[in-house]
């Protein structure tokens, strides 16, 4: 006779505190890497669109290399990489080394992702408008930040949006460098408790329930563009 | 910072005296490409079944499809891997969790991680071929119905053979994707490239070395795949498609 897996949910109730703490440094990381990855991206989309060669070659190179290496490999080498350069800098005694790493690792990650969005949001914008914010008087810096950027973003929005919600699931990786973000410290207390099974299922069911909310709230969005 | 760069590292023997480190380095590379491949037959079957589920004229059918494609995209990859790989063992009738556990770990990790990218992928791939599927004009599967063709016939002769070629170069970024994904695996212990990179640091203390040589690699599978599709796509192309008089 088979007998079927009896589950114990009880470790649960008492880790929460300790889980809420690593859902803390999942959104930390997601917002850092959003923030940080618009901005850069942004910059990175101009450079790749603008008229000057090396520069557009230069951003081309970024967002290529960054887009063909695993992003466990990424979070590998900025584990290597950023550690060396803090000692470098600050000498010994950086508070939370991982977490640094991982804060850049996904920065400038996802600007590579992000400048791929946005610089197919600013190439969708009509070329009428350009010329028109010329005729007008507008510079080239301005025609951008008035014109071209406002428009881009609304067009772009849902895409955004989507790629945010990839990256809140992405930043599990995490687990590869040792840092207790929400899925490293349900796997430990799981691993602690002898209950991997019911902590990797919750920790499944809560990642499940952001995403699919938010997704549900850009497929809305769209339909309201759509409109 | 002074770092002593060794390149020649890679010509000697590992502890186990079996092999190069360079060995080491290639033995990542064939699991990480005999990993996708085989996750990329399950995706690509997978995802086509449930991509036309989701058309057919069957609430049930289609919602069985949604659901599917909702789960697998919105739970992380690692979440799911750790769950083929820790939980499901657990869940099954016990002769069959035994069993499972009874494998060559390898077999194990290979098994938990191959479902895992296959599935994942495949919800991807789904959501590709529905696209493909309702961007086809209205007008062909009307006409292969009042051909006489049975709805299952329209869609094996009519509709899939050209969503398919319409859905090549999304297709192509998904199995880019499968490569880079499969790079996860190593949380579970599978040796494939990114594993190897991190067993290298440990046994050569040359960081530098190892990642920059594994990450060459995966530029190249990169490149090859690139250069791979591009030639499917250049053959498959629909004549009178947007990309397909370029």
């Amino acid at each position: 006779m088979s007998e079927l897996y009896e589950f114990d949910w009880s470790s649960i109730p008492g880790a929460l505190p300790l889980l809420g703490k690593g859902l803390l440094i999942t959104f930390e990381v997601t917002l850092t890497a959003i923030v940080v990855g618009i901005v850069w991206g942004t910059l990175l989309a101009i450079a790749r669109i603008s008229a000057s060669k090396p520069l557009g070659f230069a951003a081309a190179t970024y967002v290529n290399l960054f887009r063909s290496v695993p992003l466990v490999m990424v979070i590998l080498w900025f584990y290597l990489i950023v550690p060396q350069v803090l000692k470098s800098i600050f000498g010994e005694g950086i508070a939370d080394i991982r977490l640094a790493s991982a804060l850049c690792a996904f920065a400038l990650f996802e600007a590579a992702y992000y400048s791929e969005i946005i610089r197919a949001g600013i190439q969708s914008v009509p070329r009428g408008q350009v010329s028109a914010a010329y005729a007008l008087g507008l510079t080239h810096a301005q025609t951008m930040r008035l014109v071209i950027l406002p428009q881009a973003f609304r067009n772009m929005l849902p895409l955004l949006l989507t790629q945010a919600i990839i990256l809140f699931q992405d930043t599990s990786l995490v687990y590869v460098i040792g840092l207790s973000d929400f899925f490293g410290t349900a796997y430990k207390v799981g691993d602690r408790d002898g209950r991997l099974v019911e902590l990797l299922l919750f920790a499944g069911l809560i990642y499940f329930i952001f995403c699919f909310s938010a997704s549900q709230i850009v497929r809305r969005l769209q339909r309201r563009y759509a409109q | 910072m002074a770092y002593n760069w060794n390149w020649s590292i890679f010509l000697s023997d590992t502890p186990a005296g079996d092999a190069t480190y360079l060995g080491w380095l290639f033995t990542g590379l064939q699991w990480t490409v005999t990993l996708s491949l085989s996750a990329w037959l399950i995706a690509l079957s997978v995802g086509s079944l449930f991509g036309v589920l989701r058309t057919v004229p069957n609430r049930g059918l289609a919602l069985l499809g949604t659901t599917y494609v909702e789960i697998f995209r919105n739970v992380p990859l690692l979440v799911q891997l750790f769950i083929w790989y820790f939980v499901l063992p657990e869940l099954l009738p016990r002769e069959l969790g035994d069993a499972f556990k009874q494998l060559n770990p390898l077999l194990q990790q290979f098994l938990a991680a191959m479902v895992c990218l296959g599935l994942f992928t495949g919800a991807r791939v789904s959501e590709q071929v529905r696209s493909g599927i309702n961007s086809l004009p209205r007008g062909q599967k009307n006409a292969a119905l009042a051909l006489g063709l049975t709805l299952p016939q329209a869609y094996r002769y009519v509709m899939l053979p050209m969503a398919f070629r319409i859905i090549i170069p999304p297709l192509t970024s998904e199995f880019l994707n499968i490569f880079k994904n499969s790079a996860v695996a190593t949380t579970i212990g599978l040796i494939e490239l990114s594993r190897q990179a991190q067993q290298l640091v440990d046994y050569t203390a040359q960081p530098y070395e190892a990642f920059i040589a594994v990450t060459v690699m995966y530029l190249l599978i990169n490149v090859t795949v690139m250069f791979l599709m591009r030639r499917v796509e250049v053959n498959a192309r629909v004549p009178g498609y947007i990309g397909g008089s370029r």
